[in-house]
């Protein structure tokens, strides 16, 4: 496709070619039409995205929705039943070390060799990628994931956020320019996640990232965009706020006043808007317009003489969507 | 493919796998060929280590296994398998750099029995009267034959992710490649293809290298054994792709 572009040029108007130019050198990873059948089960049902290169793309997803399934095809470990696959435009199929030598990857459950030393198993790795400035690259990693104290340790010996962090180092040892991180934060403890998670965004500046978790306020705090898969097929795509738009429909006024509405007085609010009482003075009002709701909450109140002592919106959360679209 | 071969060697001297099986096999031998009556080189009388390769295969089939019972079953139990096949790196290279690592242990397990022909050779009447031609196609004829055994051990291990199992099924294909031909050859069903049945076994091959006669057919015999072990051992490694 790239060659016969070349050789036509002339015939070609600018906007086209230069279109097709930064089509081609800025997706990181394309998909068209992935299947993945394990006897009569398809694991990936059919799903194609793109992502441009610099994104963070965080892949959501119930346990078997197929997340681990995808990863795996675009490491080249399992190849897809049907549909293609391209990192930087390269099948991972046809190109598979080629592939190989532009990813890194994170396994789910970070496997390692927990009786090798730490500085052992990254030279092991650099070698495999026949780097030249190899010795150069392991200090430099165990510098970025701040193995410095841990590097003459035994893997085995580590704890599961420094395993982790070696995990992360033979990831990007070779400076890949695409990672695909399989739960990078899984099983940590919450001070070991932010750490790991400003890790991720620090590398994420140059890279494509393509990250799954079950977190989401993971995905709120590191993604540029979200996907969404349930039963081997794409439900949701797209930017965090897009997609709370996309999928919020009610707003929900959570109000609390200085006391409990009478019966007339939840009789009238009812007439107003959508009310259901929570629990004492608190009352969870739904409608479409919030500012609207706002103005007749303030003039209810002050008509019967009542104190506000809080009133919040519950947004819908990303969690909200997730359970939405997976149900 | 060295990055792998270095790996293993390392991994096979930080475990202390290698140091046990070469002192297990020096001690084991030893002690038949210097220490216990009946096949006592010294009361013998005759200037030949026979007793050391009649000895080494079936000392082999054990420890030979050892060596290359975890070399992927423990990869693939531990998930290591998926890092390994996601690095640039084609499959037949990292079958082969598990392989000459195998290899080359058992290696290092044999050269210090040379200790022992030098022993013979001091000891022999008159000095170093002894036959050499012999001596060193046995030597040859070890060499090929655990050759041989590391590749069936490195197929026993591909098939499982459990060691044991690895163990037990490569020790089983060691055996019955390298006896089992001669027992069958032997029984009477088998009068008129018995020359072809036993030709099949390793222990045929080996005891004609041992000779001292270097013949092509037997060396390729051992060659055919391990490329068709390595290939299955492939295939296998490319299942997960099915």
């Amino acid at each position: 496709m790239y060659r016969n572009s070349n050789t036509v040029a002339i015939s070609i108007p600018h906007y086209a070619l230069i279109s097709h130019f930064i089509l081609n050198t800025i997706v990181s990873i394309r998909v068209e039409n992935l299947v993945k059948t394990y006897g009569q089960q398809n694991a990936v049902n059919d799903i194609s995205f793109n992502i441009n290169s610099g994104e963070i793309v965080g892949f959501l997803g119930p346990n078997g929705a197929g997340k681990t399934t995808t990863m795996k095809m675009l490491t080249c470990f399992i190849p897809p039943s049907s549909g293609r696959a391209f990192i930087n435009n390269m099948d991972v199929e046809l190109q598979a070390i080629e592939v190989r030598k532009q990813i890194g990857y994170l396994p789910e459950h970070n496997p390692l060799y927990t009786d090798m030393y730490v500085k052992e198993y990254l030279q092991f790795i650099a070698s495999i990628y026949k780097l030249s400035n190899s010795n150069q690259r392991v200090a430099e990693m165990i510098e970025l994931t701040g193995l410095q104290v841990e590097q003459k340790k035994k893997i085995g010996q580590l704890s599961k956020g420094y395993r982790q962090r070696v995990g992360l180092a033979q990831a990007m040892i070779h400076n890949p320019s695409v990672l695909i991180l399989d739960e990078p934060t899984s099983g940590l403890d919450p001070n070991q996640i932010v750490e790991i998670r400003n890790l991720i965004t620090t590398i994420g500046k140059q890279k494509t990232v393509l990250l799954s978790t079950h977190i989401m306020q993971e995905v709120e705090a590191m993604c540029s965009r979200v996907m969404i898969i349930n039963k081997g097929q794409i439900v949701a795509n797209g930017k965090p706020g897009e997609l709370k738009q996309q999928f919020s429909s009610d707003i929900i006024l959570v109000v609390k006043f200085n006391q409990a509405l009478s019966n007339l007085q939840l009789k009238e609010l009812k007439n107003l808007v959508n009310v259901n009482p929570v629990a004492g003075a608190e009352y969870q009002l739904v409608g479409k317009d919030e500012e609207a709701m706002k103005a007749l909450v303030f003039n209810f109140a002050v008509k019967n003489q009542l104190m506000l002592s809080e009133m919040k919106v519950n947004e819908n959360s990303l969690e909200d969507i997730f359970k939405n679209v997976t149900r | 493919m060295f990055s792998i071969l270095k790996k293993e060697i390392r991994s096979f001297l930080s475990s202390l796998i290698a140091i046990i099986v070469i002192v297990v096999f020096l001690i084991a031998n030893g002690l038949f060929l210097w220490v216990f009556k009946e096949t006592n080189i010294l009361d013998a009388g005759y200037a030949n280590i026979d007793p050391l390769f009649d000895l080494a295969p079936i000392i082999f089939i054990f420890l030979i296994s050892a060596i290359t019972m975890r070399s992927f079953s423990e990869e693939k139990k531990s998930g290591t398998f998926e890092i390994l096949t996601t690095k640039p790196l084609t499959d037949m290279s990292i079958i082969m750099g598990k392989y000459l690592a195998g290899l080359i242990i058992v290696i290092f397990a044999i050269l210090p029995t040379l200790i022992y022909y030098y022993t013979v050779y001091k000891l022999g009447l008159p000095e170093g009267n002894l036959d050499n031609g012999a001596i060193w196609g046995s030597y040859m004829g070890l060499v090929l034959l655990s050759a041989g055994y590391v590749a069936i051990g490195l197929f026993s291990s591909i098939i499982t992710d459990n060691q044991i199992v690895s163990f037990i099924v490569s020790m089983f294909l060691c055996f019955f490649f390298y006896s089992t031909f001669d027992y069958l050859g032997s029984f009477a069903i088998f009068k008129n293809t018995d020359f072809f049945i036993e030709w099949m076994g390793i222990s045929y091959h080996y005891r004609n290298i041992s000779k001292g006669v270097i013949d092509s057919r037997d060396i390729v015999y051992f060659l055919s054994l391990i490329g068709l072990f390595l290939w299955l051992t492939k295939i296998i490694f490319s299942s997960r792709k099915w």
